[in-house]
Order: structure tokens, then sequence, then C-alpha cells
């Protein structure tokens, strides 16, 4: 390639501006990392990076707040739909987003993101799916599939004792206050443009003040699933899409149109 | 003339901190202290603020902790089962310095224990009730007009020190009437600006991060000692406390909130038989009057100290005087256990045997 043609090249990629030029924590082959560009791309879509609070939860995604070039609260374990909504209240023109893991979300928080659902918030939630407490080791999530061992399941999920994963995104697209649901994956680049265009369209929803919206991202734990980043990422279609189907489960806006 | 009004105790919480500014409230119904959120739900609107009935306790701290966050004067109330629910959100609000008003109108335990007045729950509000060793700025009013000033006050001393702040009550004085004098809120001088509030970075540039999450070595430490310097300076320059007929008394007896209203009248019943006794009750218990007890206990005098409870305040009493006798005389909370004036005045005559 010739210097003449290289300048005349357009960029087409390159780090989203409400993400920090910083290296993440993440092991190889999360895809909290994937997510995380999103997120900061839909910011930079709606050019609100300099209004936006975000609220980490606990979890691998804990330095949310050394990331993402935006105000953040660091909520406690399950809190961040509480934590948001007080923030919320008091910026109501500012864009509020929390993200959560799934044991965060659908385990000891499933009380506060009903209930902040319920009140149609108007604050966006990226929920991080990946069947498994990742920073604590790898113990059994609310997710967790069945017969998928874990570190406290040792002997595969035991659905008649410990129970069946929950679809969170259809138990919070069933409620009234929610205005957008859907459930995406970034486990091939297809799939990468439909998570980074749900994910805007979650951000929208907030936006025009239609009410809260949710997407959950499926993602990978190569850690604590024992698996390479390649043979993981297999594993979101091959066994978690089948049991968590993609798609919009809700959209209040264009059911209205 | 100033107005005055008849209201319960928990409405004078309620009016103190819509006066002082607060408009976010998030709570729980629990008696009993109902009376705080239903007032602010009534008044709330007309004021542009809002008002929140959370799924639960955790949540509401949680929303308190998200509003304070971004610089606002917010609260929430509740009574003590409510209040053991809110300990992690109090711990993180703690850490992450966030100001904000919770109060507590205490009701006996443990347990679901009853809905009459305790003070069971002095060690949880005063030695840090969640996990990591921090203190909450703790007021304890014992009148209604108290309930109305000290509400202000806690706003204005939380903010100041970015330490969250909890009015300790009870049944007794959030559920009684009498006279209140409102009087407007003058913010203090001295208030800085909430520079660290977010608003997203935007206007300053930087983005800002409200936490609790230090993991470098030494970084936790540091903030541990930052938040413990704290402390030291509040008690230092907040100590509150008020006397009665301490200056020649060879009793000091001491109590706050419910039960000092008992022993005052106790005191001043004994008083009027020639006892030399008088009453040191704290206004602030985090920090607690150490100071006064000493000065007030110099001439060797004997202290009896009363709580609605089995003894929890006496520590702190036998800790700021080591070397005076700290006699302890206390009812466990529960329907029926609230001491008389008589039976308090019977102590009195137990422990104090100079008559002038
Ligand atoms: C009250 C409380 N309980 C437990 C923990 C320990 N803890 C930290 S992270 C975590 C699970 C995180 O899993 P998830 O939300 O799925 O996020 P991931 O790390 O998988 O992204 C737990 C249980 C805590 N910090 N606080
Ligand atoms: S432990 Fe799992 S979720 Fe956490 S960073 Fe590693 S791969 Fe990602
Ligand atoms: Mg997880």
């Amino acid at each position: 390639m010739s210097i003449e043609n290289v300048e005349a090249m357009k960029q087409v990629f390159s780090r989203p501006a409400s993400l920090n030029a910083v290296q993440t924590h993440f092991c190889p082959g999360c895809q909290h990392g994937v997510i995380h560009r999103l997120v900061a791309q839909a910011m930079d879509a709606f050019d609100i990076q300099a209004q936006t609070i975000g609220v980490a939860s606990v979890g691998c995604s804990v330095f949310l707040y050394g990331y993402f070039g935006i105000d953040v609260i660091e909520a406690p374990h399950g809190r961040a739909p509480a934590v948001a909504t007080g923030a919320k209240r008091v910026h109501p023109q500012r864009p509020v987003f929390t993200y959560q893991g799934d044991g965060d979300l659908a385990a000891i928080g499933t009380s506060e993101i009903i209930h902040c659902a319920n009140r149609g918030e108007p604050i966006t939630v990226i929920f991080v799916n990946n069947t498994t407490y990742g920073m604590t080791g790898g113990q059994m999530a609310p997710t967790t599939l069945p017969s998928q061992k874990t570190s406290t399941s040792p002997y595969g999920r035991n659905t008649s004792k410990d129970g069946y994963p929950i679809r969170m995104t259809e138990l919070l697209a069933g409620l009234e206050g929610t205005a957008y649901a859907a459930r995406v994956a970034v486990d091939t680049p297809q799939h990468v443009l439909q998570a980074g265009k749900a994910i805007k369209k979650a951000f929208q929803t907030q936006l025009r003040d239609n009410g809260f919206g949710f997407v959950e991202v499926l993602s990978t734990c190569p850690t604590n699933w024992g698996m390479n980043p390649v043979d993981a990422n297999a594993r979101v279609a091959e066994e978690m899409i089948p049991y968590f189907p993609l798609g919009v489960f809700k959209d209040a806006a264009a059911q209205g149109e | 003339m100033t107005k005055r009004l008849f209201v319960k105790g928990n409405e004078a919480v309620a009016m103190g901190a819509l006066e002082a500014g607060c408009r976010y409230y998030f709570g729980y119904p629990i008696t009993p202290q109902s009376d705080i959120p239903e007032y602010i739900a009534r008044e709330m609107p007309a004021l542009g603020g809002e008002f929140i009935q959370a799924e639960s306790e955790i949540a509401s701290i949680n929303m308190l902790l998200g509003a304070s966050a971004c610089g606002a004067r917010a609260m929430t109330s509740s009574s003590s089962p409510g209040i053991s629910l809110k300990q992690e959100g109090i711990s993180y609000m703690a850490g992450s310095e966030c100001p904000g008003l919770i109060v507590n109108i205490c009701r006996s335990g443990p347990g679901l224990g009853g809905i009459d007045a305790s003070q069971a729950d002095y060690f949880q509000a005063t030695k840090g009730g969640g996990h990591g060793g921090y203190h909450l700025i703790v007021l304890a009013p014992s009148s209604v007009q108290e309930m109305y000033d000290l509400t202000m006050l806690a706003f204005d001393l939380s903010d100041r020190y970015r330490v969250p702040a909890m009015i300790l009550a009870d049944a007794v004085i959030g559920q009684m009437k009498e006279a209140l004098e409102p009087h407007p809120y003058v913010a203090p001088d001295d208030l800085q600006p909430k520079d660290w509030a977010l608003i997203g970075p935007g206007e300053r540039g930087v983005n800002k991060v409200v936490k609790s999450l230090y993991l470098g070595d030494g970084e936790l430490e540091q903030h541990n000692l930052k938040l413990h310097r704290k402390y030291a300076e509040m008690q230092e320059k907040e100590v509150r406390y008020e006397g009665y007929e301490l200056d020649d008394a060879e009793l000091v007896v001491t109590a706050y909130g419910s039960t000092a209203r008992i022993a005052h009248t106790a005191v001043r019943m004994a008083r009027q038989q020639g006892y030399k006794v008088g009453l040191l009750r704290p206004i602030t218990l985090f920090p607690f009057p150490k100071e006064a007890y000493k000065h007030h206990t110099a001439a060797g005098q004997k202290v009896l100290c009363v709580e609605l409870n089995t003894g929890q305040m006496v520590d702190d009493v036998r800790l700021a005087v080591p070397c005076v006798e700290v006699e302890f005389y206390g009812r466990a909370p529960g329907a029926g256990s609230l001491p008389t004036p008589e039976e308090l005045f019977a102590q009195i005559r137990l422990h104090c045997e100079v008559r002038s």
C-alpha cells in the first residue's frame, strides 16, 4: 500500500470518546469489555457523555468508573436501580444508567429491579448475564443453566432443588412500567451490531422520556466456565441462546406508533 | 407573636426537614414513624420535591445514597427493624461520605418486638450499626420543638462533615403532641457548596466518582483515617448537651430523649425535697459529651444513668468518667415498661444521701 493511499483512507473505527484510554482488568475472552464499548458508543451517538451519571454494581464491572468518562456512583450489591432512582429524581434531565451482573440484578437485587421497572423510572439498565457470579469465583447464579457445573453446584444445577434460571427480560417486559426490554448477545459480529442497536434504543427510551429501558446482554466468563475464549464464545450460541432467546420483548414506543 | 402549633413529634421532624430545604424523601411504612412519610407525601408536591414510597427500607436508603451523591438534601425515616435493614446502605453512605438524614423513631425489640418506646438501639446508632467501623452524627431530641430544631441541625452538620446524620427518638417523642414554635431555616454561613456532587462531567470537564471501594495499597487505611479525623473534629466542635440543676448536684442523673423527660420530672421532685441532684441530658449521642461528664463530676459526684434498655449509654458514661461511681437504672423496653417519675425519684433517693 502506498503512502498516498494511507492518507486517503478514512477512519472507520476508533475508541469511543466516552471510553477512557486505559487498559481494563477483564480476563481474556471476557465480553464485559465489548459491552462497555457498546454502551460508550451509545453515549457517543446521543452526545450525552458530559451529562451522564452511571451507577456501578458489585461484580466484575465495579470498576466502571475507571473506564467511562462519566460521573459514577458505586452502589451496594443489587441496589443499583434504587441508587439510580435517587440520582434520576435529583437530575431528571441527565441520563442515568446502571450496569449490573446477573448475580447482582437477578438474585440479591430482584426487588430493586422489579420495582424500579414498575415505577417506570426513566433510566437505562444494562444487564450482563454470564450465568455465574464472576467476581466471587464462579458460584451458581440465578441464571446458571440446568445441569451447569459451578463451584457451588459441583454436580450441576439441580432444578428440582436449585430452581430454574430466571429469564429477567421476559419477566420485566411483563410490567406496565417497562418501556423497552430486549435480550442480545455479542458472540458474532451480527449480534454485536444488534446489541449496539438495542443499547442505543434503551438510551433513546430514556432520552425521549418514554420510561424504563432494559437490555440483557448474554456474556462470557471463560475464567469461571473453565473454557478458553473461543469455546466460551461458542457456548453462548450452543447453550445460552436456546434457553435465553434473543429479541425485543417489549417496545412500548414502537407499539404506540 | 410567634405562631405556636400543636403537633406530633413526627410531624415536627417532617416540618423541620422541609423547612431546611430537604426536597427528597424515600421511605417505607412502619409504626411508630409513619406520620413522617404521610406528612411529607402531602406537602412535598407543592414544594416541587420528590416523595417515593419505596419497595423496602433497603431500597429507600439506597435511593437516599443516589440522591445524596447528586448533591441533594435528602432523607429517609423508619423504625428499628427498618433501620436494621438500612445498615448496609448507611455503611456505604458513611464510606462514600454522602451526607443525608436517617430518622429512627425506635420501637422495642429484638425481632418484631413491640411498637412501644425503646432506647435499645443506642449501640446500633452510636457505634456504627453496619460494617466497617464508621460513625454517624446522632442527635437525640427530647421534645417536639427539638424534633424540629435538631432535624435542621442534623442536615447542617451532615452537610458540613459529609457524614450521615441520625435523629434517634422513640415512640414517646414521635407520637406525643406538644407546642411547637416553627421558625425559618437559616443556613449556616460556613456551609460549602457541594462541589463533590455528581452532575455529569460536562461542566467541569473531569469525571467524578462517589464510592467506598479502595483497593490500592494503603488507600483504604488513609480513607479510614480521614473519616476518623472528622469524627475527632466533631468531638471537639459539635458536642451538645443540656444541664439542669447541675451546679451543686451531688448526684448527676443522666438520660437522653424520652427518659430524660421523665428523669427531669424526678429531679424536680427530688429538688423540692432538698436532694442535691441535677440532670445531664446528652443531645448529641455521637459525638458523646465526654467532657461534660468530666466537668460536672469533677468534685467527686456520683452519676445515675437512666435508660429504657438494659444498659447501653451507661458504658459511654463509664468510659467518660472512669474514676466516678456510675449507677445504672434501666427498664427493658416493651409495653408498660416506661418508668414513672416516682420510680426514678425512688432511684434518686437510693443513690443520693445528701439533703440540704
Ligand atoms: C451484600 C453482598 N453480598 C455478597 C457480595 C459478594 N459479591 C461480590 S460480586 C458478587 C457476584 C457478582 O456476580 P454478578 O453480579 O453476576 O457479576 P459478574 O462478576 O459475574 O459480572 C458477589 C456475590 C457483596 N459484595 N455484597
Ligand atoms: S471473572 Fe469472568 S466476568 Fe469477571 S472479568 Fe473474568 S471472565 Fe469476565
Ligand atoms: Mg455474572
